[in-house]
C-alpha cells in the first residue's frame, strides 16, 4: 500500500471512531442539522484549508492566509458599503487583488530565495495592516444578495441544511482534488516538494508552479474572505485571526506532510471535519470552555506528527522493497 | 506517443553515421567558475550524430559541470553552445528538453515522492481536457520498464525500490526525451552486468537511429565496449578528442591523469599473508526476509571480500553486521566478548565502521563542510563533551584528504559542491579517520575514478596489514581478488560459498555467483 495513504486513513479511522463516541453520549449529534452546520461552520477555513494543502505538499507554508481572509472582508464591506459596488464587482476585485497580493509572495519567495515562512509571515502583517487602514472597526453588509444567499439552501433528508457557502467549499474541495491529482500543475507541486534540485533537473517550471501554489491559496483565501463576509455579513479587520495555523492543523491532520510532497487534498477535508467535530461536541456538552478545541487539536497535531515520523522515516525505502518481493 | 520501447525488439535498421560533419550538440570555449575556482576553462565539445562520445577525466575534472552546462541546468560564464550548428542559449532543463535532449545526471535525479510511472512521464503526460490520462500512463510505463526487464508495479512509490531500479527509471525517462542528444553522467554506477547489457543494447539502437550519445563513466572496459571517440578533460581543461580506434587503455589513462597508472596491488598472495586472532564473529546472524542467518569470522590483518549480484543480500549483510537493521537471530562476539549491536551507535562503540553504498543517501551531510563531514564519526566516538580542537580537525582532514586525494577548493566548502567522486572519497576518509577494528566498505570504489581506484585498492592492502579486519563488498571481481584473503559468495539473500587460497580468482568466482541463476531478477 503507498505509505502516504497511512496517515489519511488513520484520520479517517479517529474522525469515525470520535463522531461515533460523540454520538453515543449525545445521539442528537447524529443528524444532518448538526452536519449541514459543520459543513457551514467551517466552510472558511475548509476554503483555505484546500490552498495551504497545495503550499504545503510544495514544501512551503503560508501565514498570510488568516490576514488576507480578514482583508478581503473588510474590502468586500467597504466596496459594497462606502463606495455603492454590487457585492458581484466586490467580489471579483477582491479576488483580483489577493491573486496578485499570492503572486507577488511566490515570486519574492522563488526569486529572492526567502524562505516562505519569512515572505509570507510579511505578508500576514501587511494584509492585517491594510485592513485596519482600509477600517479599524467593524463594517456591516446590508445588501439584498447577502440576504438572499442566507436565506438559500438545499433542504438534507432529516431537517439539515446545505447553505450556499458549504456548497462552495465542496466545490473548492473538489476542485483542488482534481488539481492535485489528475493534472501536471499537480504534479509539479508534488515533484517541488519532493525535491526542488531533482524537480528543476527533469523539467519542472520551478519558477511558475512556485508562483502559482502562492496565487491559488491567497485567491482561496481571498474565496474564503467572501464566505466569510456571506456567514458574518460584515467585514472587520481582525476577523480570521489565526486561521492560518486552523488550516495548517487541518492540513496536516489531514495527513500531508508537513515537509511536503506527500499528501492528498481530501484528508484536509477530513481534518476540518474533525476541528468542527470537536468544536461541536464541545458546543454540545456546553460546561466545557470553547479552548478545549484548541487544546485537544494541539493534542491530535502531536499525535499525527509523530504517526508520520514514524510511517516515513522509520521505513527505509529500501525495506519496503523488499518486502514486496 | 511514441515509446522507444520497441526499441528492445526492433532490429538495427539505421547505418553507421558517425563520420557525420556537423555535430548535433556542441560547447564552444566553456567557462564556469565556482568562487575563485575554475571548474571549466575553455572547453570545446562536439558530439555528431550517430556516435557514442566518451567523456573522461578525474574525479572533479568537471565532466559533471559541463553536462550541466550543455543541459541549462548551470550558464555558462563564457563560451557559446551550439545545436545542429546554430548557436542557441538554455535557461533551463525543459529548455533543452524540449530541444530533445535527454539526461541522466549523475545524481539520480528524480522524486523517490512519486510513483515510477509519474517520474517517466512527468511535464508529458498525456492529458485530456486538461486531465491526466492516469490509465494510459500506468499501462504505458509498464509497458516501458518490461522493455528494461523489469517486472514492478509502476503505481508504487519510486522511492520504495532499489537504488538500481531508480537508474533504470531515470535511464527510461531519458531515452525516451531524448530526440536528438542522450546524455549519461555515470549511468552504469548501481547497474548489475546484465543491466549494463541492456543499456548498451539500448545506446547501440540510438545510436543507429543517428543519435548523438554522451557517456561519462569511471569504467574504461566500458567506454572501449560503446564509444566511437572520446573527450578527455583535466581540472577543467580540455586535454584532447580523438578516435577511441586510435588509442590504447593506458594511453587513456595517461591523459586522464598526465602520468602513468601507479597500481599498488601488493605483491604477496595475500590469501597466504599472515593474520591475527580472530576479531569478529557472526554466528547465525540473520533477519527474516533479508539475509537468510550466516555465519562468518573475521581475523585481524584479513580481507574477506562479498562477491554477488546487486540485491543478492551483501547490503543487507553489511547492515545487520552494523546494526542499521536489528538482526532477529544470531549472535555476535567481538574480541572473544559477546555483544550486542541494536544500533550503529552500538556499533561505532564497538570499533566498527560502515562506509555505505549509497552514498547520497546514507552517507553525506550536504551542507556540513568537507572537514566535518571527516571528523563527525570520530566526534561522535569521542563523545561531544570531549570536542576535537580545531587544529585536531585541521590535521585529520588534511591528512587523510591528502592519502585519498580529496579534492576540494577549500576543506570548509559544503561537501555538496564536490564532485561526485570526491564525495565519496569523503566518506571513505570518515571512517578511516574513526580509526576503526572492523571496517565494513560497501562498494568502495563506485564512481571513483582510476587513479583513486588504485589508491584506494593500496589503501585497503595497508589498513589489512596495519592489523584491520575488513569486510569489503564490490562487484569488481579483479579488485576483490587483488585484496581478499578469503570470499564469501552471496546469492538469493544467502551465503552460498566461501572461497580460500587458489580458489579466489574471478572465474571462480563470477561460477560461484552465477551457478544455476545467473539472473538479474535477484533484485526486485
Ligand atoms: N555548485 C558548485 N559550487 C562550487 N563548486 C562546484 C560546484 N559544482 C561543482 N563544483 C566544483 O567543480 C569541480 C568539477 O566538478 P564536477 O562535478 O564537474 O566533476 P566531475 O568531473 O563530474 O567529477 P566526478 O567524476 O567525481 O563526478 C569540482 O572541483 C567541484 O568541487
Ligand atoms: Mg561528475
Amino acid at each position: 500500500m503507498n505509505r502516504a495513504l497511512r496517515p489519511l486513513l488513520a484520520t479517517t479511522a479517529i474522525f469515525l471512531l470520535a463522531y461515533i463516541a460523540a454520538v453515543l453520549q449525545y445521539p442528537s449529534m447524529l443528524s444532518t442539522r448538526v452536519l449541514g452546520n459543520f459543513l457551514t461552520d467551517n466552510a472558511f477555513l475548509g476554503i483555505a484549508a484546500v490552498g495551504m494543502t497545495f503550499v504545503i505538499l510544495s514544501g512551503g507554508i503560508d501565514l498570510s492566509v488568516g490576514a488576507v481572509i480578514g482583508f478581503s472582508t473588510v474590502l468586500i464591506a467597504t466596496l459594497i458599503m462606502w463606495a455603492g459596488l454590487h457585492p458581484l464587482l466586490a467580489f471579483a476585485i477582491t479576488l483580483v487583488i489577493s491573486a496578485a497580493f499570492g503572486a507577488v509572495m511566490g515570486a519574492a519567495i522563488h526569486y529572492l530565495k526567502v524562505p516562505s515562512f519569512i515572505v509570507t509571515l510579511a505578508g500576514m502583517f501587511l494584509a492585517r495592516g491594510g485592513a485596519s487602514v482600509l477600517s479599524p472597526d467593524s463594517i456591516g453588509i446590508k445588501h439584498d444578495l447577502y440576504t438572499n444567499i442566507s436565506r438559500s439552501y438545499i433542504l438534507l433528508p432529516g431537517g439539515g441544511r446545505l447553505t450556499v457557502i458549504a456548497m462552495i467549499m465542496l466545490a473548492v474541495f473538489v476542485l483542488g482534488i482534481i488539481l492535485a491529482h489528475r493534472t501536471r500543475f499537480g504534479s509539479y507541486v508534488y515533484a517541488l516538494g519532493g525535491n526542488e534540485t531533482s524537480a528543476a533537473l527533469m523539467g519542472v517550471p520551478v519558477a511558475r508552479t512556485t508562483i502559482l501554489v502562492y496565487t491559488l491559496s491567497s485567491t482561496l483565501a481571498g474565496i474564503a474572505g467572501i464566505v466569510f463576509s456571506l456567514y458574518t455579513s460584515a467585514g472587520y479587520s481582525l476577523s480570521a485571526l489565526g486561521v492560518e495555523l486552523d488550516a495548517i492543523a487541518a492540513v496536516v491532520i489531514g495527513g500531508t506532510l508537513l515537509t511536503g510532497g506527500y499528501g492528498f487534498v481530501a484528508g484536509t477535508f477530513i481534518g476540518v471535519m474533525l476541528q468542527g467535530l470537536v468544536q461541536t461536541y464541545i458546543v454540545f456538552d456546553g460546561t466545557l470552555s470553547s479552548w478545549w478545541t484548541k487544546i485537544v487539536i494541539g493534542g491530535l497535531l502531536f499525535l499525527f506528527i509523530l504517526l508520520q515520523r514514524l510511517v516515513f522515516s522509520a521505513s527505509s525505502p529500501r525495506k519496503k522493497a523488499f518486502r514486496k518481493s | 506517443m511514441q515509446s522507444k520501447a520497441e526499441l528492445w525488439q526492433a532490429g538495427n535498421g539505421g547505418q553507421d553515421m558517425a563520420d557525420g560533419e556537423t555535430p548535433v550538440l556542441e560547447a564552444r570555449g566553456i567557462t564556469k567558475i565556482f568562487g575563485q575556482h575554475r571548474a571549466l576553462d575553455g572547453v570545446d565539445f562536439a558530439v555528431r550524430p550517430g556516435e557514442v562520445h566518451a567523456l573522461l577525466g578525474e574525479n572533479g575534472a568537471g565532466k559533471s559541470t559541463l553536462i550541466k552546462i550543455l543541459t541549462g541546468a548551470y550558464q555558462p560564464d563564457g563560451g557559446e553552445i551550439v545545436l545542429e550548428g546554430a548557436p542557441i542559449r538554455f535557461t533551463d532543463p525543459l529548455n533543452a528538453q524540449g530541444a530533445g535532449i535527454g539526461t541522466v545526471y549523475q545524481e539520480v535525479n528524480l522524486l523517490p515522492n512519486r510513483s515510477v510511472a509519474e517520474n517517466l512521464f512527468l511535464g508529458r503526460q498525456p492529458t485530456r481536457f486538461g486531465l491526466v490520462q492516469r490509465k494510459a500512463i500506468v499501462t504505458e510505463a509498464t509497458a516501458l520498464m518490461a522493455a528494461y526487464g523489469l517486472d514492478i508495479d509502476v503505481r508504487a512509490e519510486l522511492g520504495s525500490f532499489s537504488v538500481a531500479v531508480q537508474q533504470i527509471v531515470a535511464i527510461a525517462r531519458a531515452v525516451e526525451l531524448s530526440g536528438k542528444v542522450l546524455v549519461l553522467d555515470e549511468p552504469t554506477a548501481s547497474l548489475d552486468r546484465n543491466e549494463v547489457e541492456k543499456l548498451f543494447e539500448v545506446v547501440a539502437k540510438l545510436k543507429a537511429r543517428g543519435l548523438g550519445i554522451i557517456f561519462i563513466t569511471h569504467f574504461l572496459d566500458q567506454v572501449f565496449a560503446l564509444a566511437d571517440r572520446v573527450t578527455i578533460l583535466r581540472n577543467g581543461q580540455l586535454i584532447g578528442t580523438r578516435d577511441l580506434r586510435e588509442l590504447t587503455a593506458t594511453e587513456v589513462v595517461r591523459m586522464m591523469l598526465g602520468k602513468d597508472l601507479a597500481y599498488g596491488h601488493s605483491t604477496l598472495p595475500v590469501a597466504e599473508a599472515a593474520k591475527g586472532p580472530v576479531k569478529v564473529t557472526f554466528t547465525g546472524l540473520g533477519r527474516a526476509g533479508r539475509v537468510a542467518p550466516f555465519t562468518l569470522s573475521l581475523h585481524e590483518g584479513e580481507v574477506v571480500g562479498v562477491a554477488g549480484l546487486l540485491g543478492s543480500g551483501r547490503t543487507e549483510m553489511a547492515r545487520l553486521m552494523f546494526g542499521v537493521d536489528t538482526a532477529d537471530e544470531g549472535e555476535i562476539m567481538v574480541s572473544g566478548k559477546p555483544l550486542k549491536i541494536r544500533n550503529p551507535a552500538q556499533a561505532v562503540m564497538a570499533g566498527f565502521g560502515f562506509c555505505p553504498e549509497d552514498r547520497k543517501l546514507d552517507g553525506i551531510f550536504g551542507e556540513l563542510s568537507v572537514r566535518e563531514n571527516i571528523i563527525i564519526a570520530l566526534q561522535a566516538k569521542l563523545g561531544w563533551f570531549r570536542a576535537l580542537h580545531r587544529d585536531e580537525q585541521d590535521e585529520i582532514a588534511g591528512r587523510y584528504a591528502d592519502d585519498l586525494d580529496i579534492r576540494a577548493a577549500s576543506h570548509d566548502m559544503p561537501v555538496k559542491l564536490l564532485s561526485g567522486g570526491n564525495q565519496q572519497k569523503v566518506i571513505l576518509a570518515r571512517w578511516l579517520a574513526n580509526d576503526p577494528t572492523f571496517l565494513i566498505l560497501d562498494e568502495p570504489t563506485r564512481g571513483i575514478d582510476v587513479g583513486a581506484h588504485a589508491e584506494i585498492v593500496r589503501t585497503i592492502n595497508r589498513l589489512r596489514e596495519e592489523g584491520l579486519a575488513l569486510l569489503v563488498i564490490s562487484s569488481e571481481l579483479d579488485e576483490v581478488v587483488a585484496y581478499s584473503n578469503r570470499v564469501v559468495v552471496m546469492r538469493d539473500r544467502q551465503m552460498v560459498a566461501e572461497l580460500h587460497g587458489a580458489d579466489i580468482t574471478p572465474a571462480v568466482i563470477v561460477a560461484a555467483i552465477a551457478d544455476n541463476t545467473g539472473s538479474a531478477e535477484a533484485r526486485i
